[in-house]
């Protein structure tokens, strides 16, 4: 069977690396990369369409193509990209609706995979310690990522419903890392003194890009119906995350938080919304048993070996890293037990 | 950096802190110890003493001293290089956290190690019935709340930690409020709390944990001194039906001093309500000493926990029958409230 696959958003990094990976598979014959600009990176054989989602071009693109399988990537994370908050929503909701109105009406469509985020679950002090797929996230978001993702899940399901033929699955992507992956976390972890909210210290999981390519792939190929949770094992706390990455940290009360991320944002540092400031406060941290047991997928990179893997990848390097710190520790080793080498 | 501060020497174990110091003493002024002799009374020096009527003749030499203090000065270095160790992964972020957000290594050597003075000298803890807590499997513990502040889920943790045969962690059950706290819940998640929510409860029943709930919440911890020792009610016996359906025996604890160590005698409601707290408390001591009134009274305290109530016979379905759940709500309530009036009537005063 020559499957033919469409994915949506292909000129942001994800996109375009699930691109190449497709490709490399026998049983996909033709590869669809849409997206509003051109892509930085080489998609090899796949075919470029530089077309809005929201534009009827793209029922008309899957129906000449027999597109199979559409692989929807374009749920942008961050107003900096998109050139405003209200663009951002627009091709994050509206976006999705013409996609799959244009789905609907192809009857060659026999499978969508969304990426999604657990955004969805949102970040309180009511939430339980992990989510669970079918859990209701404290309170409806507000604002946002999460509020564009809360909505793109509701059109899919409305989709789902309307064409049962269908198979969709749901992936819900914990916070990426990696060498090579950027995203408003990441610049976050990237700042020289990196901001915290006083008195808190919030449970992380991050995704290795490898993981979250595999969990794609898998769900793009194999036949796995329904929303899953994808994300590292285990969890770092933000202090220890930045611990790692060798930063100091600058602790800030809670009221002047939001004051702060609008500066770093009006500079252009890094992206602090209010929602990435509650997640920075709360936390969050997913349950992944049907994330392996269904899909198949034991992520190769826990949640910590994921960020070292990214503090590495990207050269974080600050004055407390772990070779200096360890250095000056065996240094006092040396030191107060006098004795040179003796100490074990 | 301030959970960095307080550093365990070796293993904890208290008894053993005293030998180094004495022993690096003697190794400062070793010919003088020599020549004093007998002098000395530390239990480093008595072992030595079969050794001693040779040390006159050899006092001069080095050898002597210097082999006898090896181990004694190994062992301190070792103490000192774990100590750096524990630094440096606490600084580095390497320590581990369970994804509750529970740091063991942090709980057992800073935070049990600053409150167990507390709990040995201050209150004196007594506990009882350590053998109806089991060993290994999930079990849950409800006890009664009190004090004003949560202490006595801290002495309940340090006693099953400490004096429990397989030094069991208790995680505990806390209220969103406790999370939405700057610093407390930072706190509260480190030392084995966690969100008092079916989900959270069932989840560390399902992994065999040892949990603790105290179901009274803040109508119990923050009742006025005139109600001490009558049990409020028991929230809506969301830890019965989490029992139930993960099929763990549910422990009656009952703790008695805890309601004498800051006794409420009113209540700030205006500015409770300003702050966002559930009460602001007027105690004998506080607001009027200030600072000071945040001594809490020495009061003797007994913990014990009573005979376990299975949940085995009523089968895990029984979580979704709510006649049964009060029904076993008010047992537990009731087993609880009874082993109160026993302990108080047996007691002979409150401060010993």
């Amino acid at each position: 069977m020559s499957r033919v696959v469409m994915v949506t958003g292909v000129s942001r990094y994800l996109g375009g690396r699930f691109t190449q990976l497709l490709q490399a598979d026998p049983d996909v014959s033709r590869v669809i990369g849409v997206d509003v600009v051109p892509p930085k990176q080489d998609l090899g054989d796949a075919e470029f369409v530089r077309a809005d989602i929201r534009n009827p071009i793209i029922g008309k693109v899957i129906a000449r193509a027999e597109v199979d399988t559409v692989v929807h990537m374009a749920v942008i994370a961050t107003p900096l990209g998109a050139g405003g908050r209200a663009m951002m929503k627009e091709i994050n909701v509206i976006g999705t609706m013409q996609l799959l109105a244009a789905c609907q009406k192809a009857p060659s469509v026999r499978k969508l995979v969304v990426k999604s985020s657990t955004a969805v679950y949102g970040s309180s002090p009511r939430d339980p310690a992990m989510f669970t797929e079918e859990l209701e996230p404290e309170g409806l978001a507000r604002s946002g990522y999460a509020k564009d993702s809360v909505e793109v899940e509701g059109y899919v399901r409305g989709f789902a419903r309307r064409r049962p033929d269908v198979t969709v699955s749901t992936l819900r992507f914990a916070n990426f890392v990696g060498p090579t992956v950027r995203t408003a976390l990441t610049s976050y972890f990237s700042l020289p003194v990196v901001p915290t909210v006083l008195g808190f210290d919030p449970r992380l999981q991050f995704v290795h890009e490898r993981d979250g390519l595999e969990a794609l792939w898998r769900s793009t190929l194999g036949d796995h119906p329904g929303t899953f949770n994808v994300a590292g094992d285990g969890v770092l706390t933000l202090s220890q995350a930045i611990r790692r990455t060798g930063h100091p940290s600058v602790p800030l009360p809670q009221p002047a938080a939001p004051w702060v991320g609008q500066v770093l944002r009006r500079v252009g540092l890094a992206d602090f919304t209010a929602e990435q400031i509650r997640f920075l406060t709360y936390g969050r941290v997913v349950d992944t048993a049907r994330m392996k047991d269904v899909l198949g997928l034991v992520p190769r990179y826990t949640t910590a070996e994921a960020f070292d893997d990214f503090v590495q990848g990207q050269g974080l390097r600050g004055p407390l890293s772990r070779d200096n710190v360890t250095a000056v520790e065996e240094r006092l080793v040396h030191a107060v037990t006098g004795r040179g080498d003796a100490h074990g | 950096m301030a959970d960095a501060r307080v550093i365990p020497i070796g293993d904890g174990d208290r008894p053993r802190r005293t030998p180094p110091t004495s022993s690096t003493s003697t190794s400062t002024s070793a010919a003088n110890a020599v020549a004093a002799g007998a002098n000395r009374a530390s239990g480093e020096r008595s072992r030595r003493r079969t050794a001693s009527p040779l040390l006159p003749e050899t006092a001069g030499e080095a050898p002597s001293p210097d082999t006898s203090q090896r181990p004694a000065g190994a062992d301190w270095e070792s103490k000192v290089a774990g100590a750096l160790a524990f630094v440096r992964r606490r600084i580095t972020g390497e320590a581990e956290v369970d994804e509750f957000g529970f740091d063991p290594e942090l709980t057992d050597s800073v935070l049990m190690a600053m409150m167990r003075p507390l709990y040995d000298h201050y209150f004196r803890v007594e506990v009882r019935g350590l053998e109806n807590v089991p060993s290994e499997g999930g079990a849950l513990v409800v006890a009664n709340h009190s004090g004003t502040i949560p202490l006595d889920s801290v002495m309940t943790q340090i006693a099953l930690r400490e004096h429990h045969p397989a030094r069991r962690h208790l995680r505990m059950l806390g209220a969103d409020l406790v999370f939405q706290t700057p610093f407390l819940g930072e706190l509260a998640r480190k030392t084995g709390t966690t969100l008092a929510c079916n989900a959270d409860a069932e989840r560390l029943l399902g992994k065999g944990e040892l949990v603790g709930v105290w179901p009274e919440g803040f109508k119990g911890i923050g009742k006025p001194f005139s109600e001490r020792y009558k049990l409020q009610r028991f929230g809506r016996g969301g830890f019965v039906s989490a029992a139930l359906r993960s099929q763990v025996p549910i422990v009656p604890c009952s703790i008695v001093g805890a309601e004498e160590i800051y006794p409420i005698l009113g209540n700030m409601k205006t500015l409770a309500r300003l702050l966002g707290l559930p009460y602001v408390p007027i105690t004998p001591t506080f607001p009027w000493l200030g600072p000071l009134g945040a001594i809490p009274l020495p009061s003797k305290w007994i913990i014990e926990f009573g005979d376990p109530i299975s949940t085995l016979q009523h089968g895990s379905a029984a979580a979704d029958d709510p006649m049964l759940v009060f029904n076993l709500t008010d047992q537990v309530r009731e087993t609880i409230q009874h082993t109160l009036y026993r302990l108080l009537m047996a007691r002979r005063s409150v401060f010993f």
